[in-house]
């Protein structure tokens, strides 16, 4: 299992993927908005994606997770 | 005469024009989002008045609601800071409209400069040399590959309208633009509502330097000498200096009178900026033109004595300059470090409560702060919190000092990149003065893992 985690604090711009989807390593989960710049957050491995623990328009700190993927 | 002004911004610049405001006599009036109820600035003006929620549509991009704002405060002017606003012509327009000063140039001059396509062909029809490149926007990724093939790789694909490196990429293949030309094109359409783009030759080892002027609205202009501004990430300014520890005397003669050449072309009125790349040869070629007050103005009022905000509240009042290109000096050196509130290695931003913010005061430091001691920086706006400005009587007493003062600052609670600046200033290519905009990421190779 794991944990994809914000690697900086700001508001949750979008979600690309949803609960059940297969993610390759590298693919984009959601797309942090801060201070003008939008970040996207990657999954480190592939896997399927078991909860997203975040909405559209939350804010979150840096190191909150973000999604839960399953090996 | 101008008796009061709003301020149409936020953070330092407002809290620096309500500064020279308050010098001249002149009445202030804020306007802050919710996200800034307890910004520094908003107590600092006479009158302040809630425009809308953090979102900058709802808020500092609302130019209804801020006209709205001037009208009922009474305010006879409207200073656009920088950003926001700024360089927005229908907001120029809808002052000019409503009877209110815009303290800046004419919207008709910030649509011309607004459009890089179209701001290229004037700076052409005043003899200022530009990049080699296209004329028109490119249609298609073919036509931008036989283009790219005509002027030679490596080549930037820029979008007409960007800004802050947005829509700009570097290619070096035809592969490449093939790949970049959509995606590029979508994002600026996304951003700026405009697709355009166009090809300019990549000029290698380029050092960015631009031109400060001033012109009255009775054709008089003059330049404040130049500010070397290639300390950069992510295509935003680090550190700014001047005068520049590169240029020859001619070629700050030549830059200088090229600039108010162009001004006087366009008929150009108020304070603006020219930025130029210079190649290792000392060649320079117009990259675009900021029509309003910069971030790193100070540095240029640091050597000069000149209050640059005074100055634009002068010309906009219709007074004639009051000083000659002849009168002018440069006295001594001065540096500008931007403290951003990111992380000084990944540069992603780091917005949170700080709990500490305390830079040395002394006599040749200058500090222009959005944010204080026990103050919550928001994931609103841009993470840029204080500029920390520096003057010595040479370049070298200026970096110690600023090398000193950086050492002895104290911001806790969230991450700054004042430990890169440190770096920066410790570092043999920035104290022999070699600097390109491609210092950082050569030097400081942090964004890869």
């Amino acid at each position: 299992m794991q944990e994809v985690k914000a690697m900086m604090a700001g508001n949750v711009w979008k979600i690309v993927v949803a609960v059940g989807d297969t993610v390759e390593e590298d693919q984009d989960i959601v797309i942090l908005e801060s201070m003008k710049m939008e970040i996207p957050i990657a999954a480190e491995e592939s896997g399927t994606v078991k909860e997203i623990k975040v909405a559209e328009g939350d804010f979150v700190n840096e190191g909150d997770v973000i999604a839960i993927i399953e090996a | 005469m101008i008796s009061k002004v709003l301020i149409a911004n936020r953070g330092e610049i407002a809290l620096r024009v309500m500064r020279t405001c308050k010098k001249m006599g002149i009445q202030t009036v804020a306007v802050y989002s919710e996200a800034d109820e307890k910004a520094p600035f908003v107590q600092m003006a006479d009158e302040s008045y809630l425009i809308g929620p953090p979102r900058v549509n709802e808020s500092y991009l609302n130019a209804d609601k801020i006209l709205a704002v001037a009208k009922e405060s009474g305010a006879d002017a409207i200073h656009p800071g920088y950003g926001f606003l700024s360089e927005n012509g229908r907001f120029a327009e809808k002052c000019e409209d409503a009877g209110i000063i815009f303290i800046g140039p004419t919207s008709k001059v910030m649509d011309l400069m607004g459009s890089k396509i179209e701001a290229r062909k004037a700076m052409k029809k005043a003899n200022v040399p530009i990049v080699p490149g296209t004329e028109e926007a490119v249609k298609s990724t073919e036509e931008a590959i036989e283009i790219a093939n005509t002027i030679g790789y490596p080549v930037m694909l820029k979008a007409s309208a960007g800004g802050g490196g947005i829509g700009m990429q570097i290619v070096n293949s035809d592969d490449e633009l093939r790949k970049a030309f959509d995606s590029n094109a979508k994002r600026a359409e996304t951003f700026f509502g405009d697709g355009s783009m166009f090809l300019e030759k990549k000029i290698d080892h380029a050092r960015h330097i631009e031109i400060q002027l001033l012109a009255d609205q009775h054709g008089n202009i003059v330049h404040l000498f130049e500010r070397e501004c290639s300390i950069q990430r992510r295509n935003q300014k680090v550190i700014e200096e001047a005068p520049s520890a590169f240029i020859s005397e001619s070629t700050r003669e030549r830059m200088g009178k090229a600039a108010v050449s162009a001004a006087k072309e366009l008929g150009y009125t108020n304070a603006g900026t020219i930025e130029f790349l210079v190649d290792s040869n000392q060649n320079f070629y117009f990259l675009e033109m900021n029509t309003r007050i910069q971030v790193e103005h100070p540095v240029t009022e640091e050597i000069t004595g000149i209050d640059i905000v005074e100055q634009q509240i002068n010309i906009a009042n219709g007074r004639e300059l009051s000083f000659t290109q002849e009168e002018l000096r440069i006295h001594g050196h001065a540096i500008e470090a931007r403290i951003y509130a990111e992380d000084p290695k990944t540069f992603f931003p780091s917005p949170g409560y700080i709990s500490t913010f305390e830079v040395p005061e002394g006599e040749n430091i200058r500090l222009e702060s959005a944010v204080t001691s026990n103050y919550d920086v928001t994931p609103f706006y841009d993470p840029m919190i204080s500029k920390l400005i520096v003057k010595g009587t040479s370049r070298e007493e200026a970096i110690n000092l600023l090398r000193e003062t950086l050492m002895n600052t104290r911001i806790e609670g969230i991450k700054t990149n004042v430990p890169l600046l440190i770096e920066i200033t410790n570092h043999q290519e920035y104290l022999s003065g070699n600097t390109t905009t491609k210092f950082i990421e050569e030097h400081f190779n942090l964004l890869k893992k």
